[in-house]
């Protein structure tokens, strides 16, 4: 293996490992301090159940983010000195208020995990909405430094050098917001729908459990809102893509040829070579308005920018479309559950239906499925550019040989601890409560 | 005061709050593996609760520091990810398996056998990891990374496998363990766990001793500017004098178990070690050619980031004193 594609693997393998862990701390606070909350507001004892169970199972997958995020923050340099040499001036900025964030975090998860018995109730859920507010925030941050890697601004280039610095401007790039809204809606869609599709799994079973339908009930809300707004803030996205990676976003299509009034194309195969794509439904029109809201304004080609400056098309492509039907899909099963929800809530019967809870657990895996396809899309579609139009990702690589090596061995190692979490979150998960006896609240909490 | 320097310093803080916090977690880790005798279990009880509800908080210190050296000095970051690539690596398996051990161990099946396999991971990266770290930090310290027009000239092996920063490796691990083992003896509730922690204290304050010693003497050939800071320049001999008294004094409060007094001597003597390091290789940021100037990024920048790390510690020092104060009160 070449060490230029031994480093890209390594970083992707770990991007792709470190997103799943990244998303679900970003979102499970925030079902704790829910169930939490609705604990202290209606002093019913399943909810306080529901916080801790979910608290344990948050503080095995934070241990591996934060471990797996600070092999990310060397990776940059190990991997790529060369464009942290030449970026970290301009994009430090957001990656040390991540820091504050993630400080913020673990200060008050570990306030909020080992604090049951040590603080009063409400500095508790006190404890737990600064988890998910500093957990939102890093991961805004973070993305907000990704999003000036695809729209690169706040510097000025004078002999190969960045002058004129601008950390403020290069925050405020225009992928920016519409990146990082993407994301966090992704996080929050994702994380609750598998929540949803274990709860919906287990009332499957054992339909008449309270716990597991406060759960569901939670997990959907959270999920399903994210799910139903998240269309929205993927068109502002492509919008945004289409003005700053005109060639991404032909990639994102497989649009070969420059045309006025283009064709929005569902699945299809890309043959790179031919210069077309194979087997897609064509809807008139549709990307033209998608891109710029006009059903006339011409969308460029992939054809139209030089070989050296396109990414691999058929894998952008590919994955795009997986990362589109998830999240449609996702709306839909969203928008039926609202209407359940809206339809069968006073008589609590919104859940008894064996189809629906059937269609959650099927649902389950969709949103990281989106996000780790949609990442795919990101990161493989900027390519050959680690910062657009700057610098090549083959400028950036360590001269470092043997990369390979590394890469094998964090992938080993981050198979195991897949494997080790995955088997203790089934251990969490297995024992359904019962509603609880009636047990004073000391007894409860030193539970 | 050049704001580059100020900012250096901040890292230098950072430095020094990692190695006496996550440092000592690392130490725990180190006393969970040698953790024998009667009270064994109540040893390891004892560590793993010092260390549960504070580790998370405490590792984010490394990340600061990484964080400040790549924004507010990029070319000196890429130079050491270049050359330290291996040992940096190493250090992060460390700290994965350290951290995620420690993790899985609290969530598993609280049955022996698979509690001591997690120990076992979770106690050997603590041991090993802080010995990469020093090693890491003595080769930025030896002088022997040497680039030419922006190629590595040093290689990936050279400025690392020899004496000097396996001996700074071995020091650091010493340091380690003594902080935590005097920490433990304040923490500790029953007076036999204090006596055995008490113990570990005096038994890793020599082992303190003998390693600054070691390091001092293979600094001659390895790492000689620092040494000929540390062991020539005006303060140096004040500095030495603050530390040796610190020194002594954590083993006279040790000796006479006035623990409380035993923790703030040790915790000065550390950060005396590292700020008389951090001194002795002033300007430079890594030895010989990368200096805090030379490195530095635009003014901007380090405006901003002065800017940032003052706002965030704003927030920080008081979360932070409130975790303190929730679980290591009393």
């Amino acid at each position: 293996m070449e060490d230029l594609l031994a480093a890209r693997s390594q970083m992707a393998m770990s991007l792709a490992f470190h997103i799943i862990f990244a998303a679900i701390g970003i979102a499970m606070p925030l079902l704790m301090t829910i169930a939490e909350w609705k604990w202290l507001r209606s002093k019913d004892e399943i909810y306080l159940t529901l916080a801790q169970r979910w608290a344990k199972g948050t503080a095995i997958l934070f241990a591996v983010g934060a471990v797996s995020g600070t092999v990310l923050s060397f990776e940059l340099g190990l991997l790529w000195p060369n464009f942290m040499g030449y970026a970290g001036s301009i994009i430090g900025m957001p990656f040390s208020l991540e820091g504050f964030a993630f400080f913020t975090e673990a200060i008050f998860l570990g306030i909020y995990l080992y604090g049951w018995k040590r603080v009063p109730p409400r500095a508790h859920l006190f404890a737990g909405a600064m988890v998910a507010v500093s957990g939102a925030l890093s991961g805004i941050f973070v993305v907000i430094a990704n999003a000036w890697m695809n729209a690169p601004t706040g510097f000025r280039i004078v002999d190969g050098k960045p002058l004129d610095i601008d950390p403020i401007a290069a925050m405020l790039n225009p992928a920016a917001f519409s990146q990082t809204l993407h994301m966090t809606l992704a996080a929050y869609a994702a994380t609750g729908f598998v929540v949803a599709g274990i709860h919906a799994f287990m009332l499957r079973r054992d339909a008449n459990n309270r716990f597991h339908r406060a759960a569901l009930a939670i997990a959907l809300l959270v999920g399903g809102v994210s799910a139903i707004l998240q269309p929205l803030s993927g068109d502002t996205l492509a919008k945004s893509v289409a003005r700053t990676q005109p060639v991404k976003l032909a990639a994102f299509e497989g649009h070969f040829e420059t045309e006025r009034g283009a064709a929005f194309r569902i699945g299809g195969i890309p043959d790179e070579a031919a210069g077309v794509t194979h087997y897609s439904i064509e809807i008139p029109y549709l990307l033209s308005i998608l891109a710029y809201g006009d059903p006339n304004a011409v969308v460029k080609g992939l054809n139209d920018f030089p070989a050296s400056n396109r990414p691999p098309v058929a894998i952008v492509h590919v994955a795009f479309q997986v990362m589109v039907g998830c999240g449609v899909a996702m709306m839909l099963v969203s928008l039926w559950a609202a209407w359940r929800y809206i339809r069968g809530r006073r008589n609590q019967k919104w859940l008894d239906s064996k189809w629906f809870l059937r269609l959650l657990i099927v649902a389950a895996p969709l949103g990281f499925i989106a996000i780790e396809t949609g990442w795919v899309v990101t990161e493989v579609g900027r390519q050959p550019w680690i910062i657009n139009g700057v610098m090549r990702t083959s400028e950036a690589v360590t001269p470092m040989p043997g990369l390979i090596v590394p890469f094998l061995t964090f992938t080993i190692l981050y198979i195991f601890l897949a494997a080790i979490t995955v088997w203790l979150l089934l251990r969490q998960v297995a024992a359904s409560p019962r509603d609880p006896e009636p047990k004073p609240m000391e007894a409860r909490l030193a539970a | 005061m050049p704001l580059e320097t100020i900012i250096a310093g901040v890292m230098v803080a950072s430095l020094v709050l990692y190695a006496l916090l996550g440092g000592a977690d690392y130490g725990g880790g180190v006393w969970d593996l040698f953790a024998f005798g009667p009270r064994a279990r109540a040893q390891r009880t004892l560590i793993a609760e010092a260390i549960s509800p504070v580790w998370e908080a405490n590792h984010v210190w490394l990340i600061l520091v990484v964080v400040i050296l790549f924004t507010a000095f990029p070319p000196a970051f890429a130079a050491i990810a270049t050359a330290l690539h291996i040992p940096i690596t190493l250090v992060l398996i460390g700290i994965v398996l350290r951290g995620t051990a420690f993790t899985f161990r609290t969530y598993d099946v609280q049955r022996d056998d698979v509690q001591r396999r997690w120990s076992l991971v979770f106690s050997i990266a603590s041991l090993i990891t802080p010995i990469l770290l020093g090693t890491t930090l003595g080769a930025i310290a030896s002088g022997t990374i040497r680039f030419e027009n922006g190629t590595l000239m040093s290689g990936f092996f050279r400025s690392w496998i020899v004496p000097f920063p396996f001996a700074v490796g071995f020091f650091a691990l010493a340091l380690f363990a003594f902080l935590a083992a005097v920490y433990l003896t304040v923490e500790a509730r029953e007076r036999e766990l204090q006596e055995d922690f008490r113990m570990r204290a005096l038994v890793s304050g020599v082992a303190v001793g003998l390693l600054a010693l070691t390091v001092f003497i293979l600094a001659k050939t390895g790492a000689p500017t620092v040494r000929a800071g540390i062991s020539r320049s005006w303060w140096a001999l004040g500095l030495h004098l603050f530390t040796a008294i610190f020194a002594v004094g954590a083993f006279v409060t040790l000796w006479t178990r006035r623990y409380w007094l035993a923790r703030v001597c040790a915790a000065a003597q550390v950060t005396l070690i590292l700020l008389g390091w951090a001194f002795a290789q002033f300007p430079n940021l890594v030895e010989p050619d990368i200096t805090i100037s030379s490195a530095a990024a635009p003014q901007i920048t380090l405006e901003l980031l002065l800017g940032a790390l003052a706002a965030g510690a704003i927030l920080l020092f008081p979360s932070y004193y409130y975790l303190f104060r929730i679980f290591k009160a009393e």
